[in-house]
């Protein structure tokens, strides 16, 4: 590369990191603001975090949500492991070309339509076989894992047609059984990616304003769903400062996630 | 050491007429084979000949879809791998990559619910055997090419298998590894005593390891028999060209004469004897220990001399255009019977 | 056939069993419930909408379908304009994201191999952090009291503040700033797997840089620039977020009128039939996308 252009992609490298990180810099650095106006800084100060521990709405909110969550997380990862298997074995051709679409219609749907859709399939449902009783942690949770399990297959998936088909070939010889070649050989194989999906249906969870709005209940607010009413009345600088946190949090999940998944391929 | 078993009558793998296709494509066609206790039995052929399948077929992860396979007398043809008395080191090695060398070496006796001194000790023997002792408790990836191969090997003889089967087992090691693990292959099979089964698409390495070769094309046995037999008495014109060079001659009976090249003398003068060929020579290409001379019959026809470098120098100095005659002791001749 | 065979066939019976339960439950039932409720007219009560099959009498049910959904969604001015602005923001999003991602994936591929990993994370980790907080970042800064404005100020550049927020501007940029990771990652995948040869044989046979640039190195990323694209305009078509939080009430756009419909206005079928809208206009792309993806697969 020479010298001149090579110094004109940095430099739009350079824009494009700091257009990515900048506000939510400035985001951070003014949640440590004292001030009540957002924009004007008078000083330092933790005011607006001591201010969300004594927001018990917003506590409640954090709990649930990661409940739901962690909830959620673990059946997506569940339903992506076996239906990467699914789409691994099926045929014929078309078969496994129309359960495709299927499983991944969730990634290309729009987040309303999601939410919509399963609001009236558990209102037709509730009606009609008096399940689920009631919209609320339930109802989310379900709803999370339906789309949680479809970014969980493509992670699983991905990483299960890159296996070696002789390995499974390889432990039969040596006389282990289809159950025990999963277990000790496939499973074991496929656990970081187990586990990246489970990550990605986490957070995509914790993040989820949409769907959660359509198919909660009444009692029911998820951390998204609160912030987000409130922000849609305007800023505000405890928000900024639950911000920080969020962003802190899955900051270091992700992070912790990346050094041990590089550690354990070193 | 165990004791190499005598060749018995009983073939230690009988196939009966196997087929098996995928989709409208025939793989193996009808091969009926026998093959004996204790022999280095090697399939060869090109990509695409069948060789493969019908490995696969033996150990049971293809199903056949007519005849059967026989190990031992006892009809294999509808169980599967796990519980076949046969082994196989795989091309790719595939090697667990989340398992340990030991745990890999072990990972068949923890199948069979081994006691665990059994299995630990076993594993030791394995390794040793291998010279692979020292790296027990290394990752698969912290190996080399020919270290992964031992592993290999040391996982599919730790169950003490009757038959093993080696699909490319020297394809991903370079050559002069290569060289080296063609000998150690053939010392191995020597010190275990089993049946070993391999499949090659080079006919050096099927030559100069095997005990007996089956070379197949378009998903056929085209012959069978000992390297010696395969080289000096092909059948055919398919199976001379397959191990190294041939001179092929059409004769008006019908028939087809085949030379080696190094069968083949070449003189300045017309030498005193009968069915001499006049040519001229094209080019001669020098290979260190030998030299490989080009002709040209006089129909357009070519034919290679194989000349030692002495008979070269007897020869005096050739250039292109010289006009040479070509023959060989009838002896040396062939007739392809197909 | 031996029973661990038969082991093997409950295990597959097992696996196909459950995703395929789930999978009618959860995707096929919800989307044939919101076609169905599309079809029906709106009403007050508890459901707020008529059944689809009427019992009213006889034996056979009277089927109530209707397309007075999507008539009025053909016919009311505001609807066409949601459609036609929705096509537009997500277009011009898509272009501009282009833009920006492409020097980035470009540098990225050409930078030594063991700074990739960190540039690529740096890429990724804001797309794993919070999507809501990411566009409220926006919120914080295009205020009218905001810190754009108060620097532009300062700097004497403007006088007054400008309306940065609630303008197609922000719903634009907010697109830009969510979805840059969508289009940078598809496209360096591309760039990344790229001989770099093929631009010196290029040059060799007497193509300028920008000459090897149009050349060769464009056409190999088409397949990567083309998943961008779909990957950004896909999902800002039936974006609700940002521009309920960034393009205020002018802004019209598919998702925001299909919550508005359904939460303000009650009116379930229509929203179902907004819905049912939507998925056909994202129908398309999404099998031009799934054709592309699945093309670059086939040549690497």
């Amino acid at each position: 590369m020479t010298g001149r252009r090579s110094i004109a992609l940095v430099s739009m490298l350079g824009f494009g990191y700091a257009f990515l990180y900048l506000p939510i810099a400035i985001l951070i650095v003014y949640s440590f603001n004292d001030s009540r106006l957002v924009t004007v800084w008078s000083h330092a100060s933790l005011r607006w975090y001591g201010a969300l521990l004594d927001n018990d709405q917003l506590l409640d909110a954090a709990w649930l949500s990661l409940r739901v969550a962690a909830v959620s997380a673990t059946l997506s990862a569940a339903l992506g492991t076996a239906a990467a298997f699914a789409l691994q074995r099926l045929r014929p051709f078309f078969v496994a070309r129309g359960y495709e679409a299927l499983v991944m219609m969730p990634l290309i749907v729009p987040e309303v339509l999601i939410g919509l859709s399963l609001l009236l399939l558990f209102v037709v449902l509730g009606n009609t076989v008096g399940w689920p009783p009631e919209r609320g942690a339930m109802t989310i949770t379900l709803a999370h894992a339906s789309f949680g399990a479809a970014y969980a297959t493509v992670v699983i998936r991905a990483r299960l047609s890159q296996l070696d088909p002789s390995l499974d070939e390889a432990a039969a010889i040596l006389g282990a059984t289809p159950w025990r070649t999963f277990r000790r050989v496939t499973l074991p194989l496929l656990m970081p990616a187990i586990a990246a999906g489970w990550l990605l249906s986490f957070t995509l969870s914790l993040d989820d304003v949409v769907v959660a709005s359509f198919v909660t209940g009444p009692g029911a607010s998820t951390l998204p769903i609160v912030v987000f009413s409130s922000v849609r009345l305007g800023v505000s600088p405890q928000i900024n400062a639950l911000a920080t946190l969020i962003v802190a949090f899955v900051s270091c999940l992700i992070l912790a996630a990346t050094l041990m998944a590089r550690r354990r391929s070193a | 050491m165990i004791d190499r078993p005598a060749r018995g009558a009983a073939p230690v793998i009988a196939i009966e007429g196997v087929a098996k296709s995928f989709g409208a494509v025939p793989a193996v066609a009808g091969v009926t084979l026998d093959i004996a206790r204790g022999d280095f039995f090697c399939l060869v052929g090109a990509s695409g000949s069948g060789k493969t399948t019908l490995l696969r077929l033996i150990a049971g992860f293809e199903a056949p879809d007519e005849g059967r396979i026989l190990i031992d007398g006892e009809d294999m043809t509808n169980r599967p791998p796990y519980a076949r008395p046969v082994n196989m080191m795989f091309q790719s090695y595939a090697l667990f990559p989340h398992l340990s060398v030991a745990d890999n070496v072990g990972f068949g006796l923890e199948e069979e619910r081994r006691p665990r001194a059994e299995i630990r000790e076993r594993v030791a023997a394995a390794l040793d055997l291998f010279d692979m002792g020292s790296l027990a408790a290394r990752k698969p990836h912290q190996l080399s090419g020919g270290q992964r191969q031992r592993v290999a090997l040391a996982r599919a003889l730790v169950k003490n298998p009757k038959i093993l089967l080696l699909d490319e087992p020297l394809a991903a090691l370079d050559k002069k590894l290569r060289e080296r693990a063609q000998l150690e292959l053939v010392a191995l099979r020597e010190r275990v005593g089993i049946t070993f089964v391999m499949v090659t698409h080079d006919q050096e390495e099927a030559m100069s390891m095997a005990t007996h070769i089956a070379l197949m094309r378009d998903g056929a046995l085209c012959q069978v028999g000992t390297p010696r037999e395969l080289y000096d008495a092909p059948q055919s014109r398919f199976a001379a060209d397959f191990f190294g060079a041939a001179n092929l001659f059409d004769e008006t009976a019908g028939r087809t004469v085949m030379v080696r090249p190094e069968q083949m003398m070449v003189s300045r003068a017309h030498p005193s004897r009968t069915g001499v060929l006049a040519a001229s020579l094209a080019n001669v290409v020098f290979l260190g220990n030998a030299y490989v001379c080009h002709c040209a019959l006089d129909s357009g026809k070519a034919v290679q001399a194989r000349l030692s470098p002495a008979d070269m120098a007897a020869l005096g100095a050739l250039s292109a255009g010289d006009r040479v005659y070509l023959s060989w002791d009838p002896a040396a001749a062939r007739v392809l019977t197909s | 056939m031996t029973m661990a065979a038969g082991e093997a066939r409950g295990l597959r019976r097992v696996i196909l069993g459950t995703t395929t339960t789930w999978l009618a439950l959860f995707t096929l039932a919800p989307f044939l419930i919101v076609l169905a409720i599309s079809l029906v007219e709106s009403r007050f009560g508890v459901p707020p909408y008529e059944p689809l099959f009427a019992w009213s009498k006889g034996l056979w049910p009277v089927f109530n379908g209707t397309l007075a959904n999507y008539a009025t969604l053909l016919t009311d001015p505001l609807y066409l304009e949601a459609f036609g602005s929705s096509l537009r923001i997500a277009a011009t999003s898509a272009l501009i994201t282009l833009t920006i991602a492409y020097p980035m994936a470009y540098a990225i591929a050409r930078a030594r191999a063991e700074w990739r990993f960190g540039l690529l994370m740096m890429i990724i980790l804001p797309f794993w952090t919070s999507f809501l907080i990411r566009v409220y970042a926006w919120m914080e800064l295009l205020n009218a009291n905001g810190l754009i404005n108060a620097l532009l100020i300062k700097l004497g550049v403007i006088d007054a503040p400008l309306t940065l927020l609630n303008t197609e501007f922000a719903v634009h940029l907010g697109i830009v700033y969510s979805y840059l990771p969508f289009m940078v990652l598809p496209i360096y995948a591309v760039l990344e797997r790229m001989d770099w040869t093929l631009l010196e044989a290029a040059q060799d046979l007497g193509a300028g840089p920008f000459s090897a640039f149009r050349r060769v190195t464009l056409p190999l990323s088409l397949p990567g620039i083309i998943a961008g694209l779909l990957l950004v305009f896909i999902p800002a078509l039936g974006e609700f977020i940002i521009p309920d939080l960034l393009g205020g009430p002018g802004t019209l756009m598919l998702g925001h009128v299909l919550w508005t419909e359904f939460f303000n206005n009650h009116d379930w079928p229509l929203a179902s039939a907004l819905a049912v809208s939507l998925l056909v206009l994202v129908l398309t792309p999404a099998a031009l996308l799934y054709r592309t993806l699945r093309r670059a697969e086939v040549t690497s």
